[in-house]
């Protein structure tokens, strides 16, 4: 990556993730929960369940439904975000469920509810992908069977350049942005959006890149659950 | 370590435990030649097949489980139990009352009220209906004394240890009697003293079930 190198707005390099951290297990009256702190974001991902469905006509007989809730705190934003649901968070709610629908094994779960609450402490751009990554480390905390995690990452262009990890200022002045969420074991793709215009090439390359970005997080991912449930002197067995 | 067939490892959701023919018994998916780990826990992989022993996760009734729950609904001809799972156990009156059971003549007061805590064992659970259960039965009915503790339902295989080692070394070294809840309840019977001791002993259990030399620690911390 060192042909034509320019500057990003934030000083990083074009295949850079912002700095991620990510904990899990910490909202104890929730079944599973991680926060995530990507770079600026700070999201907590809530998993309730699997439960009884209410209202009960929702329930499906033969699999679990899910549920999602993504929402902004008032003072998440530079300017007070009001605290209803706006059209947005309704349509990134779904997007959430839709990204993690296909790692739950929910046939395991017949006539269940499985709920995720994912509340926006801070935001920054790309914080659909963070909470996806949040919710991915809650529902594994939640002890919930999955076929894989799920780690998103974004992709994009800014100034001319395709780079990683898009934030808020590149999102806003970029060319474009383009958020996935994978199930990195199987290499499939669940999220898929991509806001902007970009070429052929341009495209193969942010969609590397964004893969890359994925694995990455998933080994956060992993790295946060083994420290919460392998940790002291387990840790020598497990690495591989 | 149980014996050097059995290999053990650490595993999420999405891990390789193991590549090739293998049998998938537990909390793993086969894909294409891969087995996959589909919880967080200790995978097991022994000459008959492979599981994931999970460290965390909701209570899935089995049946003829003995479960410890308490009563939070009832009707004229059922009580509904929480049982710690997603759906609430069902006792049926007739259970309880016998064949010749009528809402009218017998007195669902009489045998359970609302916030009675009782052992019963799951008589059937087929995932179309809710879990239902019966009273009648050797340390089975309403519990009229004790205390009850809670500990995730997937740590109870260590609480009871092999062959039931570890109750029995509890129960010694606390003089406290335990009943064994599937769903995660253990109900002490016993003198203050001991059922403290006892609680203590299953909270480290909580923590570190993990762990390979659980006894030595439950020994060190009940003896003291």
């Amino acid at each position: 990556m060192s042909e034509n190198n320019i500057e990003r707005i934030s000083g990083r390099a074009p295949d850079e993730l912002r700095n991620v951290s990510i904990k899990a297990g910490v909202i104890k009256n929730a079944d599973g929960s991680a926060l995530i702190e990507f770079g600026k974001n700070k999201i907590i991902a809530a998993v309730f369940g699997p439960k009884e469905v209410h209202p009960k006509h929702m329930m499906v007989s033969n699999r679990a439904i899910i549920k999602c809730r993504y929402h902004m705190m008032p003072f998440s934003t530079d300017t007070r975000k009001r605290p209803n649901l706006s059209r947005r968070e309704i349509e990134i709610s779904k997007v959430i469920r839709e990204a993690v629908q296909p790692a739950i094994l929910m046939e395991n779960y017949p006539r269940t509810a499985i709920e995720i609450y994912v509340e926006i402490l801070q935001s920054d751009g790309g914080s659909r992908c963070a909470a996806i990554n949040a919710v991915s480390t809650a529902l594994a905390d939640a002890g919930i069977n999955m076929r894989d995690l799920i780690a998103a990452c974004a992709a994009g262009k800014a100034n001319g350049q395709v780079v990683l990890d898009v934030d808020d200022q590149e999102d806003k002045t970029g060319e474009a942005d383009m958020p996935i969420a994978m199930l990195p074991n199987m290499d499939l793709i669940t999220l898929f959006q991509l806001d902007g215009n970009l070429s052929k090439e341009e495209f193969d390359k942010a969609l590397e890149l964004a893969k890359i970005g994925c694995n990455k997080l998933y080994n956060l991912q992993k790295d946060a659950l083994s420290e919460k449930y392998f940790n002291e002197n387990n840790k020598k067995e497990d690495e591989e | 370590m149980k014996t050097n067939s059995i290999e053990r490892k650490y595993v999420v959701p999405g891990d390789v435990v193991i590549e090739g023919d293998h049998n998938p018994i537990a909390n793993v998916i086969k894909e294409g030649n891969k087995i996959i780990s589909t919880k967080i826990g200790m995978a097991e992989i022994a000459y008959n097949g492979v599981k994931v022993i999970p460290l965390n996760g909701t209570y899935i009734p089995r049946t003829d489980d003995v479960v410890i729950g308490k009563v939070v609904e009832m009707n004229g001809f059922a009580w509904e139990v929480d049982i710690n799972s997603w759906f609430f156990g069902i006792l049926t009156g007739s259970s309880v009352f016998g064949r010749g059971f009528s809402s009218s003549k017998d007195s669902m007061q009489s045998q359970f009220k609302k916030g009675d805590c009782l052992v019963a064992k799951i008589l059937s659970f087929d995932r179309t209906r809710d879990p239902l259960m019966s009273v009648s039965g050797p340390g089975l009915g309403k519990i009229k004394e004790g205390e009850i503790t809670y500990i995730t339902s997937s740590k109870i295989p260590r609480v009871i240890g092999k062959k039931g080692a570890m109750i029995k070394l509890i129960e010694e070294h606390t003089n406290c009697h335990m009943t064994i809840g599937q769903n995660g309840a253990i109900l002490l019977k016993g003198t203050d003293d001991g059922r403290l001791k006892a609680k203590s002993a299953i909270e480290l259990i909580g923590n570190n079930a993990h762990l390979s030399d659980l006894n030595d620690r439950v020994i060190s911390l009940i003896s003291k």
